[in-house]
């Protein structure tokens, strides 16, 4: 693991780009964005085996990553393109007309690091089975990550796809459920209550656990974690606890700031929350 | 070939049958031993789809998808990723309707090399009724922006296509029906993805035909030439992209046009030669096709005989086409 003073620093700037792309479109999801900001970068600055300087759409050789909850793309843009995906002065297009970086995920514009379209939910565990399937058809022993929004597990494509995975013993699979009991519509108790999340994913035969978001320690050890329990027969899904708005305040906590963009006053109390820049765009 | 007009009906009633998914199954099994990089999915209808031989032949790369078509659309175009060719199989109804916003992002929107193989078409999936008798596949597919849509006619032609769907990179609905119908094409005739293939020339109609309706547009062509009817048929096997050129040529000649398909009259083959020939060459039309209903149990036969798909509907409606194009009444 690297210090992790240069892990915290690499979040609070992601954190700094998602107040600002929103602000700037004047529209977007922050409040998903800044609470996966953690384990994004985790993903992409130390767990994944990735080539940002070489990418292709097959990712041959690569671990591969599907966001299934693809609103939450400003986070996953600032990681790319810090990561060296693409330019970082791009993120200053998102969500305008012209621009590689779509409200939602897309790979018409051919934005390096995106596979597969997401924003309509539910889809993204199906598409990672096949890609992980593919890696075993291929001969590759590398993993493939994915990240689902909890109230996301409403859809019925997801226990379609849990089925199937452990069906066919999927186990270069890992999964993570970004867990803020939040929605669109209110907490994901009161909307549509999911009962118990480690109960029903050990049901459908992944191998399960938990951990904290925030946490980059506790990130670390639950990816070990994972690849140990992996290749094993069995995938893996892991419950991560997160706030939503997690780093701003008044975003912390609340499904109201689930897709709101900040106006000039509320970006600017933002970024004095989230004050080591390392460079802003 | 057999000439269709000249031919007694013996020679007609000689003709093999076969349905167009055993086509589909021997295609398959053939594209499996062409390449390597070819894989099956199929939504628990492994004998209905004429799968099986390929699951027999590569077992590692058939993968059972059990009763949920949302989730083998989505692993089919994770699978591209890895470079695969995944052809997914269950009926048209499951393979379109019920998994549309899935083609729509995983597999259209995200351009994904999936094959997206569909039996049981229409009104010839005979007595199971109108909850699987899909009337709407065509259109709803053919609205996609990078899909080819695909329907044929006989068995060799739906083996040839397979071939060609498979060579093709790009996103593909393949449509294919259950029953027997006669074999009119020959083991080599070629399948070009977007080129009509023209059965007969003709001179005082246009008859536009795709499916299973293919032959029944042969059938009413020969009674036609009994009364001195002249029909240039064209098989449109490529609902999209459609062959314009064969279209815009042959209505330059007959001046009118009749389109027959197993499929709603909105949404089908037919409104997409509509709309073509009114930007080009506004043409008088009519279309042979289920007219805003759904189906019912039956026979192949008695449902395209009740819905008017039969010979003698296309027969009606090119002498009402053609009286259109003199000015008579029609």
């Amino acid at each position: 693991m690297s210090s992790p003073s240069t892990l915290r620093d690499l979040c609070t700037q992601v954190r700094r780009d998602i107040v600002r792309m929103v602000h700037g479109a004047s529209s977007g999801h922050p409040g998903g964005s800044l609470g996966c900001t953690d384990f994004l970068v985790k993903l992409y600055f130390e767990e994944m085996q990735i080539d940002p300087s070489n990418w292709s759409m097959d990712g041959k050789g690569e671990d591969l990553f599907f966001l299934s909850n693809g609103h939450i793309s400003p986070v996953w843009y600032s990681v790319l393109s810090r990561r060296g995906y693409f330019d970082v002065p791009e993120l200053a297009t998102f969500r305008k007309l012209n621009s590689r970086l779509q409200g939602h995920p897309a790979t018409e514009e051919g934005l390096p690091g995106i596979r597969v379209a997401s924003g309509s939910l539910g889809q993204g565990l199906s598409v990672a089975c096949g890609a992980a399937q593919a890696k075993k058809l291929n001969g590759e022993d590398r993993w493939v990550y994915t990240l689902h929004g909890d109230g996301e597990l409403q859809e019925g494509q997801i226990w379609e796809a849990a089925i199937y995975a452990a069906h066919h013993k999927i186990d270069n699979l890992i999964s993570f459920v970004d867990w803020n009991g939040q929605q669109i519509d209110g907490s994901v108790e009161d909307v549509m209550s999911l009962g118990s999340l480690h109960d029903k994913w050990s049901a459908f035969g992944w191998e399960v656990m938990e951990c904290n978001g925030h946490d980059l320690e506790d990130l670390d050890r639950v990816f070990k974690a994972a690849r140990a329990a992996g290749g094993n027969g069995k995938p893996v899904m892991v419950l991560m606890r997160t706030d939503m708005g997690r780093g701003v305040d008044f975003m912390e906590g609340t499904h109201k700031w689930h897709g709101v963009a900040p106006n000039d006053d509320q970006l600017e109390s933002a970024l004095s929350q989230l004050e080591t820049s390392l460079s802003d765009y | 070939m057999l000439d269709f007009i000249t031919a007694d009906n013996s020679e007609l009633e000689a003709l093999e049958r076969k349905d167009t998914r055993s086509g589909f199954g021997q295609g398959l099994l053939e594209v499996g031993q062409t390449h390597p990089n070819a894989v099956a999915l199929c939504a628990d209808l492994t004998g209905s789809l004429k799968m099986n031989a390929f699951k027999d032949a590569f077992p590692d790369r058939f993968h059972q998808a059990g009763i949920a078509e949302a989730n083998m659309i989505g692993v089919a175009a994770g699978m591209t990723i890895g470079g695969l060719i995944p052809f997914t199989g269950t009926f048209a109804n499951f393979s379109t309707g019920r998994v549309y916003d899935q083609i729509r992002q995983s597999v259209a929107y995200s351009e994904k090399n999936v094959k997206i193989c569909a039996s049981h078409c229409g009104l010839t999936l005979g007595e199971d009724g109108a909850t699987h008798q899909i009337l709407e596949d065509v259109g709803m597919m053919k609205m996609l922006p990078n899909m080819t849509v695909i329907h044929t006619c006989d068995y060799e032609q739906t083996r040839n296509a397979t071939h060609a769907i498979a060579k093709h990179h790009g996103p593909v609905y393949f449509r294919f029906g259950r029953p027997k119908v006669p074999i009119i094409t020959e083991v080599d005739t070629p399948f070009i993805i977007g080129q009509a293939r023209r059965v007969m020339t003709g001179s005082d109609v246009t008859l536009v035909a795709n499916g299973h309706l293919v032959w029944n547009a042969i059938l009413a062509a020969r009674q036609l030439a009994a009364e001195g009817i002249s029909v240039d048929l064209l098989d449109m096997h490529t609902v999209k992209p459609m062959d314009e050129a064969a279209l815009i040529e042959s209505v330059g000649r007959t001046g009118c046009l009749v389109t027959a398909e197993e499929h709603q009259k909105a949404g089908g083959m037919g409104e997409s030669a509509a709309a073509c020939l009114a930007s080009h060459v506004p043409t008088p039309q009519r279309f042979v096709a289920v007219n805003d209903s759904f189906g019912e149990s039956g026979t192949p036969a008695q449902l395209l005989e009740k819905y008017g798909l039969g010979p003698a509907a296309i027969v009606t409606a090119c002498k009402e086409v053609i009286a259109v194009k003199q000015g008579l009444p029609a």
